[in-house]
């Protein structure tokens, strides 16, 4: 028995998401009465550290760096065979969840994809619940099968130490040749990746275009936050199409996310409503988003923000 | 090419969703169902375009109730040429990847294109089962492709980035908003769409996967708190103090 996590790299080191997979998978194999391994594939550099947060064992496998989902999937499922693997455990990513699907289908196995809660032993085998409908329910899935699959929710699961960096053992598997060959790797240097980011400053239409963003790049920059926008906005080009959220958009669960000029349609709400908490800044006091807020600000957007920002920053500077 | 696209039907997002009294089903009584999204808007379109650049045909690919034809025949509206559907209750994502896999298997299509994912569930999990059961490669999130004889060349979102990549055909593909361009069917499009076929296939035994136990709404947002805003100050204290995410 065992809870298998692939912790994932990009451009070789882990990523965030990987160690709140191990936070995950080491909560789960604690439930499950067993323990946590943790595989890495390629260069991975800060895998050790993975020790920290849960995981018993961290093993590498030597093959390449550029992500083709039919190796992978080979690799992982040799694995999770060798490890006597129960549950095996992704990140919610464009990654893991390429790789979930076919690991479910190779083991004809369970899987809930984008699961918030931790398991819990019941009815033989594991309950696991998510978000469905656009964030306007929950549902709970019995996980019966003797191999189960899992893709976690991003920001959802902290990464809390419980343990000790571990020595990165190698073992060896078939990585057979892929048929994708990859050619680029472009990502934002130097920034948080949106659906990673814990604080989000978002804004939308209410902007009037895209030369007066430097207000809210500005309040992004004190507060450390990733920023984002509606739908129409990327639309028309006023920001990068990767900036944004919503149904056909990213779906993102910050702890903070800042709508500044959005109006809350619902197709907004339905990637941002998980947010833990959400500030809204809008001159309309009747704009429907006042209502999945928490705390709001009716004002003009061009007045509020800098008076936001000064503030901010002489709490920054204090604390 | 002979192309197919996997489509699924969802609940509109403005739908109102409510469960049966215990919690145990989700009730559909009056619930409009659409054509999910991502299938039409990227998936459907992407295909019909490589279609018409290197001729073949695409054949729509639905597995579901006789209901569900409505979305069956927007499809072949907009420019499928025409369509399967396999009849059964979609069980689970587990359960409808082997009903395409099975029926896929042996008709030699050279491209699959799926959605990135259907918005109900928000899954992502029905193309990348359906690659390991063909054994295909899989390239999921494309939002820009273009094709050269039978090497495609594929920009995909990763998180907070994109990769390029090639690929031969066969391939699974998904497909992410940036593919193609949403088009609106005809009404010539709509009268063909009448007389075009759709076989129905029966569904073959297969494993179910997650099993699901019930719903739950999630817990109700208290009302929001209004801050002056002449008072930023305020609103920091109460992000750091009260909701302590600052
Ligand atoms: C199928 C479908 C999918 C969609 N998917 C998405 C999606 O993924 N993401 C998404 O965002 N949208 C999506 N949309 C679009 C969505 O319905 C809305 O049209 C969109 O979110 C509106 O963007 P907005 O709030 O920026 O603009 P608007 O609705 O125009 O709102 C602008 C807001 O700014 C406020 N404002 C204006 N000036 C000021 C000022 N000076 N100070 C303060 N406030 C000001 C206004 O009061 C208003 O509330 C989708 C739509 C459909 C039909
Ligand atoms: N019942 C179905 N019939 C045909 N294709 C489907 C069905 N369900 C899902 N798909 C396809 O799989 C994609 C991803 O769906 P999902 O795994 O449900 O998020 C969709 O965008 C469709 O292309």
């Amino acid at each position: 028995m065992a809870v298998l996590v692939f912790a994932e790299s990009l451009t070789g080191s882990i990523k965030k998401i990987a160690q709140e997979a191990v936070a995950y998978g080491y909560q789960a194999a604690q439930a499950m009465g067993t323990e946590c391994i943790a595989l890495t594939i390629g260069q991975a550099d800060g895998a050790g550290d993975l020790g920290l947060y849960g995981a018993a064992k961290v093993y590498n496998v030597d093959a390449s760096n550029d992500f083709d989902a039919q190796v992978y999937a080979s690799i992982l499922g040799q694995a999770a065979n060798k490890f006597g693997a129960d549950l095996i455990v992704f990140a919610h990513s464009s990654s893991g969840k390429s790789l979930a699907g076919r690991l479910a289908a190779r083991f004809d196995a369970a899987l809930v994809t984008a699961a918030t809660s931790i398991p819990t032993v019941a009815d033989g085998g594991l309950h696991i619940s998510k978000g469905v409908f656009s964030g306007k329910a929950f549902a709970t899935y019995a996980l019966k099968t003797d191999k189960k699959v899992v893709t976690i929710a991003g920001n959802t699961f902290r990464p809390t130490e419980v343990g000790a960096a571990v020595a990165i053992e190698s073992v060896s598997l078939d990585a057979a040749t892929g048929r994708i060959k990859v050619k680029e790797v472009n990502t934002v240097t130097g920034a948080v990746p949106l659906p990673e980011a814990e604080l989000v400053v978002s804004a939308g239409r209410g902007m009037k275009g895209p030369e007066n963003w430097g207000i809210i790049e500005e309040l992004a920059g004190t507060l450390g936050a990733a920023t984002a926008c509606s739908r129409p906005v990327a639309d028309v080009h006023w920001r990068p199409h990767h900036e944004h959220v919503g149904q056909t958009g990213v779906a993102i669960r910050p702890t903070l996310y800042f709508a500044i000029g959005i109006s809350g349609a619902i197709q907004h709400l339905a990637g941002v409503n998980q947010s833990k908490v959400i500030v809204v800044i809008n001159k309309d006091p009747e704009a429907p988003f006042f209502k999945a807020a928490d705390y709001g600000v009716v004002g003009d957007l061009f007045d509020v923000v800098p008076k936001l920002n000064a503030a901010l920053a002489k709490f920054k500077a204090n604390n | 090419m002979k192309l197919l696209v996997c489509v699924s039907q969802t609940p509109d997002t403005t739908a109102k969703i409510k469960f049966t009294a215990d919690n145990s089903q989700f009730d559909k009584n009056g619930v409009q169902f659409i054509m999910n999204p991502y299938d039409e808007w990227y998936a459907l379109v992407r295909a019909l375009e490589l279609k018409e650049q290197v001729g073949g045909t695409v054949t729509l690919l639905h597995v579901g109730p006789k209901e569900n034809e409505a979305v069956i025949r927007k499809g072949l509206a907009i420019g499928a040429d025409n369509a399967i559907r396999i009849d059964a209750e979609a069980k689970s994502s587990l359960f409808v990847a082997k009903q395409i896999a099975e029926y896929a298997k042996t008709e030699g299509f050279d491209l699959l294109f799926f959605g990135k994912e259907t918005i109900d569930y928000n899954g992502s999990e029905v193309p990348a089962m359906v690659s390991e059961y063909l054994d295909l490669p899989f390239v999921s999130y494309g939002i820009e492709m273009s094709v050269e004889g039978t090497t495609a060349t594929v920009q995909r979102d990763i998180e907070g980035g994109k990769e390029v990549l090639t690929v031969d055909t066969p391939f699974v593909l998904s497909c992410a908003k940036g593919m193609a361009e949403q088009r609106i069917p005809n009404m010539r499009g709509i009268m063909m769409a009448k007389r075009k076929p759709i076989k129905v296939v029966p569904a073959v035994e297969a494993a179910v996967g997650a099993e699901l136990v019930g719903y739950a709404y999630p817990p109700e947002k208290g009302d929001v708190k209004l801050i002056d805003a002449d008072n930023m100050d305020e609103l920091v204290q109460l992000l750091h103090n009260e909701a302590k995410v600052i």
